[in-house]
């Protein structure tokens, strides 16, 4: 082989390689630019730029008026004076007097407030009306409703046939029951959302004889069918990750099977399950399609979980369609994005920290 | 042989009993919805259209619906296999296990696989549809709407960012899988790193990198959330001429026809039908995969003892 070649293919080989690395970044890119650019919408609203109140001082002529900037730039005078004089007029005929509320503020998104025509204060979502009411809270509540009956379901059931699967099952019998159980997590939510909608809504109905066919209960247990597979997985992972010298340790000492997983194995992999139901946990409050079908979507203050109740996530999904682009409502969901996506960030975060240690201690000894 | 404790056979059987219900309650969904969907199954009911009557279930389709998932599924695929696999090769031929960049790209991929569904219809919404969309309408229409609106290839673009770690795990798997010695054998016989990179490892870990396409595509033909915004349609009388048109959507179908329909009775049988078409085409993906993985798994032990 000539000198000539061989320099070209040495350079050919650098710049692939800073190629690949280049590509290889794009996971991080790509991160950075969804926390980026469902933060850009929301930011109006976080800085306090957005302002609901009809009757404000005329500082900005567009948002007076309720238009756009483009829109307004299309406008003659004529119009633009007309405009004016009727937007003068119903702000006369306004009697409501929130109508001089700023709802997008952040106080009045997270504390409760006596509205006209109400006896008391309140937390209220109606983003739709004379006067927008965007207080989280209802949707929050709605959330870890969903959420709590989602783990209640399935952290018991996905951590014990974890425990069965890798610790009690015969060999021959895991070998089927692990793909059964993680064909589950190939189900689209979709379709999951179907199922709880036409029929376990109307098996759950009959069992408790509550009045609202579409509840956090319904949504609830919908929801942990599709948390399962992940709490199962994860649960499963940790637990066989634990040396076999620990089992076969308590096995020559005389320990049953059973005390072996439940004494031994278990406690030793007790990190990673609670990184399951941590990582389940953040299955659950993100998951869209399932309650947006099955629970019912009122948004309405209560702790019982035979009513129906609205998540942060069905919130976005059924609202998003119909708002004014750039304007404060369609803001508010970018920002309810936003904490989304917070949340999820840190219960990944801690997980898999939680995972990562669990294995490096389990490697180490 | 000894008589069995008591407390042995509660364990085992209380945590083998949650082991039998999770699988029960997959036997009953598949069941339930395998034989409601079957009695609409027809040629009609897969080749029709939705022009004579959306909720009537003696003249639905689906067609349109498969023809929009089949297009999404495959703009993705070409936009999300070459980040995938050379993102996969970055971190197992070149990259160092416990460099910083390593751990945080790593990172990244963990994070990137927990965002929640609807984020990412955010994120579309607002980067692709409206940031890179109206970015092009300025630079070549000078504002003209061409590509600032939700459309086929942003739907693509947002899932193909959604199903990345998918393929990337997948990808990775199946390069640890090829045993060291291929890359030694070729690495002593002369040829570059990135020659057996291409020639020799990538070749036997092909059916491994197939396994993630499939998995992103079984993914990428169920999830809802994040097309809804960006290009998915309620209805559309035509199916889309082009990357710029929308497109209707076999799960965005399901969800339409269970809330919006005016007699859930009446579309009980489309609904049915529909969902199992969906079914069928996520669960035959996943299930190759499944398949074709448990065969890389057994041959990564024997590889690595």
């Amino acid at each position: 082989m000539n000198e000539l070649t061989h320099r070209r293919r040495r350079w050919g080989e650098w710049l692939a390689e800073r190629g690949i690395f280049a590509v290889s970044l794009s996971s991080i890119l790509m991160v950075f630019l969804i926390f980026a650019f469902v933060g850009r919408e929301a930011l109006p609203v976080i800085l306090g730029q957005v302002n609901t109140a009809r009757a404000r001082p005329t500082g900005n002529l567009a948002a007076f008026l309720g238009v756009t900037e483009a829109e307004l730039k299309t406008y003659d005078a004529e119009t633009v004076k007309t405009l004016v004089e009727l937007k003068k007029e119903e702000l006369a005929q306004t009697t409501n007097p929130d109508a001089r509320v700023n709802t997008t503020s952040w106080h009045m998104m997270f504390q409760p407030y006596r509205w006209f025509g109400y006896d008391k204060p309140e937390f209220i979502w109606q983003p739709v009306g004379e006067v927008p009411k965007y207080n989280f809270v209802p949707l929050f509540i709605g959330s870890l409703k969903a959420t709590l009956v989602a783990l209640l379901f399935a952290v018991p059931l996905g951590v014990a046939s974890a425990i069965y699967v890798s610790q009690l099952a015969p060999p021959r019998l895991r070998e089927i029951i692990k793909p059964a159980i993680e064909m589950l997590s190939g189900i689209p939510s979709v379709v999951l959302g179907f199922f709880g909608l036409i029929v376990l809504a109307t098996i759950l109905q009959n069992v408790f004889h509550y009045s609202s066919r579409l509840n956090a209960l319904v949504g609830g247990v919908t929801l942990g069918l599709a948390v399962i597979p992940v709490i199962f997985t994860i649960a499963e992972d940790a637990l066989t990750s634990v040396p076999k010298s620990y089992s076969h340790a308590a096995l020559a000492l005389g320990a049953a099977p059973w005390q072996v997983a439940w004494q031994v194995v278990l406690p030793a992999a007790l990190p990673g399950v609670f990184a399951a139901c941590v990582l389940g946990f953040g299955r659950a409050i993100g998951e869209t399609m399932i309650v947006l079908m099955a629970s019912g979507n009122a948004s309405i203050v209560s702790g019982s979980i035979f009513d129906s109740c609205r998540t942060i996530t069905a919130t976005i999904a059924a609202e998003l369609a119909e708002v004014v682009f750039g304007g404060p409502h369609y803001r508010i969901l970018f920002l309810l994005g936003t904490l989304l996506f917070a949340v999820t960030f840190l219960t990944n975060l801690a997980g898999e920290m939680i995972v990562h240690r669990l294995k490096a201690r389990l490697e180490g000894a | 042989m000894k008589i069995r404790d008591w407390r042995s056979v509660a364990f085992t059987g209380a945590t083998g009993l949650a082991t039998l219900c999770i699988v029960a309650m997959v036997a009953v969904i598949l069941g339930n919805i395998i034989w409601n969907g079957a009695a609409q199954m027809s040629l009609r009911f897969i080749f029709g259209g939705t022009s004579e009557g959306m909720f009537d279930a003696q003249k639905a389709g689906v067609f349109p619906m498969i023809f929009g998932t089949v297009a999404l599924v495959f703009l993705m695929t070409i936009g999300v296999v070459p980040v995938g696999v050379i993102t996969a090769v970055y971190l197992t031929e070149y990259a160092r296990r416990e460099s910083l960049i390593t751990r945080i790209i790593c990172g990244a991929i963990n994070n990137l696989a927990g965002v929640p569904s609807i984020v990412f219809g955010l994120f579309g919404l607002g980067f692709f549809v409206q940031f890179v969309g109206g970015g092009l309408d300025k630079l070549f229409y000078g504002g003209e709407l061409h590509y600032a609106k939700p459309a086929l290839v942003w739907a693509a673009t947002t899932m193909a960012v959604l199903t990345l770690p998918v393929v990337i795990v997948a990808t990775e798997e199946a390069l640890r899988a090829v045993p060291n010695g291929f890359r030694e054998g070729s690495l002593a016989l002369g040829a570059t790193k990135l020659e057996t990179i291409w020639k020799v490892v990538l070749p036997q870990a092909l059916p491994g990198i197939l396994t993630g396409a499939i998995l992103a595509v079984g993914r990428g033909a169920g999830e809802v959330a994040p097309i809804m915004f960006t290009g998915a349609a309620y209805y559309l009388a035509h199916l889309p001429k082009g990357p710029t048109d929308q497109f209707m959507h076999l799960g965005y179908h399901v969800f339409v026809l269970s809330t919006q329909s005016p007699d859930i009775e009446r579309t009980k049988p489309i609904l049915y039908g529909t969902v199992l078409v969906l079914l069928a085409l996520t669960f035959l993906l996943n299930l190759t995969a499944v398949l074709v993985r448990a065969g890389i798994r057994a041959k990564l032990r024997a590889a690595h003892g």
